[in-house]
């Protein structure tokens, strides 16, 4: 089929994601791209792959994943072993840039006149040691290195550097800030990510199709749900599995249940970060009150490894049912005395209002998706765009806003949190009876590429998985939706005072781990 | 004000009774002496440092700090400089990007330099390993008194750790 009126041939991808997927050349990807672009549509992931171990004459592959009305569209683009290059994409979409560093780190396949600096690789293995290659030994270790990493320096009159990180200054993931300021004002933000590095990715090869599900849940614990839905709808693709329907239902109440700890966690702390830490306290006693049943009644207060292969591995009784049902309705009491308080508290108004402002249009253009991103009108939410089951009989209702500022992404917050608990009841008194497990999956064709694509409760989570015929994992990339909106917090930030940051940056709370991988 | 004063009488206090100290998580003698123990359990000061974590142990680390668990009640806090700190509170595999700034941090805390290593990241590199990107778990790159289980542990399990590290042997 033919996708935005281009060339490119697309085929359908098996499984529960609307997706679809074709090969190009390198005018067929710029061509699409700018389609892409002049419809509304966004860049999604970008990631590549090796293929010189099947066979004489295979080389590696880049593939983009973009954003539009009917879904997910793939384009594969095949590059020879020898110089493996690409056009740069960030021309055409800014946020690339990142992407495009970190496919060179691991597989040294290179955007043609791209930013050059590396982005993963902190000098601490060699320049020319590609992990993610086939033939690469990443059991090797090497000594560390300093790295002098090339900041873009801001000069004239009175201005300075604050460097900040990698190790915070609270309880937060490693991640180095370069601020250049005047006075208190922010001119420039500059972000170096990649302290997080663990060799995810490459570990994926050494697991099979049925326990890599541990792996991706572990990709970022704060949206662990969201991760292992989305590997086990790629690996369930992969074999062409069926899901019991009351499995699919079940992984919706985790995921909805996923998020509203999270919202509860984040309006605790921006209420803390505009010094009202009553609302800290309020907010992080019902979050503890919501991880107690979850860990009461799944086993796991962050509910891990509850997304299973072929099902799920917990189970809810129909007195689990009513607990829950009382528990949103408790939490909606008391969520709603606190959004009231909020509204209404001068002091806390004044910080949230006008502060990090991210304007729809630059929001678009670069490729902004979450809930930062509806904050900013991006009206991206795959629960309502590309409902899976169950979300295709729920009228999940979207949340967004046009200010962009620290009191849209609050009321995104608010807003989410009560839609999810009246999704979470309905959940909970539709769910259908039957199988929760069904026998694991066998894994398909050699070339063929599975896909799971899951709104977790900071963006669209991407999971592309490929597997050998003896179930073994060739390629599994998982994508962070903080990709794409790391980049904004640096504009969001511009023209703010210094101690507005950590407000600014907990409004986004955005993942180090998911994307360092 | 109203409303806020209404709703603090309205939730009233919700603090639990802390957990005992267990001295099976220790992974090195202990080296406080009970005077000394019995001063600074009273007012312990901890740089948590994610050396490479999922993340999963902050969400639980920050659970302390709420009303249930109330840490700063018991005398503890964590501080933003490891200058300031008696107690390192690790997470993760270290990452191999954070091997240099883990060592720095180390050698910047002030004696006793106790190091509490969280999660089974922490204790053995877990699901992660030991790789071209993972020094694997935290004793690989400095010295660890305590460890404690758990993916993530629980906050409880969280608190029986620290407590456990400034305990009298």
């Amino acid at each position: 089929m033919k996708l935005l009126a281009q060339e490119l041939s697309f085929e359908t991808l098996t499984g529960a994601v609307a997706a679809h997927r074709a090969l190009a050349d390198e005018a067929g990807l710029l061509a699409f791209c700018r389609a892409v672009k002049e419809t509304g549509g966004r860049l999604v992931a970008l990631w590549g792959g090796d293929l010189r171990d099947r066979g004489q004459g295979e080389g590696f592959a880049l593939h983009v994943a973009f954003g539009i009305e009917t879904g997910l569209a793939i384009v594969s683009l095949p590059l020879p072993a020898a110089n493996p290059e690409y056009p740069d994409l960030s021309e055409i979409f800014p946020a690339a840039n990142r992407l495009q560093r970190a496919v060179f780190d691991l597989l040294g396949i290179r955007a043609r006149g791209g930013d050059p600096r590396p982005w993963l690789r902190h000098a601490n293995w060699p320049e020319d040691f590609f992990p993610l290659r086939r033939d690469c030994d990443a059991s090797r270790t090497f000594p560390p290195q300093n790295e002098d990493y090339a900041f873009v320096r801001v000069e004239g009159d009175g201005v300075h550097e604050i460097a900040v990180g990698p190790i915070h200054a609270g309880i937060i993931e490693p991640g180095h800030f370069r601020f250049s300021i005047v006075g208190e004002k922010v001119l420039r933000l500059e972000e170096r990510f990649g302290w997080t590095h663990k060799g995810i990715e490459k570990r994926f090869e050494q697991m099979t199709l049925a326990d890599g599900y541990r792996l991706a849940g572990r990709v970022s614990g704060d949206s662990t749900v969201a991760y292992a839905w989305a590997y086990c709808q790629a690996a369930e693709s992969l074999g062409n599995a069926v899901v019991p329907p009351r499995a699919l239902w079940l992984r919706a109440l985790f995921l909805e249940r996923e998020r509203v700890a999270n919202h509860l966690g984040d309006l605790g702390y921006l209420g803390n970060d505009a010094a009202l830490s009553f609302g800290l306290a309020q907010f992080m006693r019902l979050k503890e009150d919501w991880l107690r049943l979850s860990g009461a009644l799944f086993g796991h207060r962050m509910m891990m490894d509850a997304i299973v292969p072929g099902g799920v591995a917990a189970d809810l009784s129909q007195q689990g049912g009513e607990q829950i049902s009382a528990q949103c309705d408790a939490i909606e009491r008391e969520a709603a005395i606190l959004k009231n308080i909020y509204d209404e508290h001068a002091g806390l108004q004044d910080r949230f209002l006008t502060t990090g402002r991210l304007l729809p249009s630059l929001a678009a253009e670069l490729s902004v998706c979450g809930l930062v991103g509806r904050a900013s009108s991006q009206t991206w939410d795959l629960r309502t765009q590309n409902p899976v089951v169950p979300y295709d009989r729920l009228e999940t209702q979207i949340a967004t806003h046009r200010a962009g500022d620290v009191a849209a992404r609050v009321a995104v917050r608010f807003e989410e949190l009560f839609e999810s608990l009246r999704l979470i009841r309905l959940i909970v008194a539709r769910l259908p009876q039957g199988e929760r497990l069904l026998p694991l999956v066998r894994p398909g064709a050699e070339d063929a590429m599975g896909i799971g694509w899951v709104e977790g409760w900071r963006g669209d989570v991407l999971v592309a998985l490929e597997a050998g015929s003896d179930g073994r994992i060739r390629r599994c990339h998982c994508h962070d939706p903080s990709w794409l909106i790391w980049p904004a917090l640096e504009h969001a930030i511009m023209g703010n005072i210094v101690p507005d940051f950590p407000l600014i940056n907990k409004s986004f709370n955005l993942s180090y781990s998911g994307q360092d991988l | 004000m109203y409303q806020i004063l209404k709703q603090i009488v309205k939730t009233g206090i919700k603090t639990e009774a802390p957990p005992q100290p267990d001295q099976a998580l220790r992974v090195a003698a202990a080296r406080l002496e009970d005077a000394m123990s019995r001063t600074l359990g009273r007012a312990l000061v901890i740089r948590q440092i994610d050396a490479g974590s999922c993340n999963g142990c902050e969400a639980e680390i920050h659970a302390l700090s709420n009303p249930y668990y109330n840490l700063e009640g018991l005398g503890i806090k964590f501080a933003a400089s490891p200058k300031h700190a008696d107690l390192l509170l690790v997470t993760g595999p270290v990452a191999k990007n954070m091997e240099v700034a883990v060592k720095r941090a180390y050698e910047c805390t002030p004696h006793p330099k106790l190091v509490v290593a969280v999660g089974d990241c922490g204790i053995s590199g877990g699901i992660f390993g030991e790789s071209y990107a993972s020094c694997g778990r935290v004793a690989n790159v400095i010295p660890v008194d305590v460890v404690v289980p758990g993916c993530p542990p629980t906050p409880e399990a969280l608190l029986i750790g620290i407590l456990t590290a400034i305990s009298a042997k």
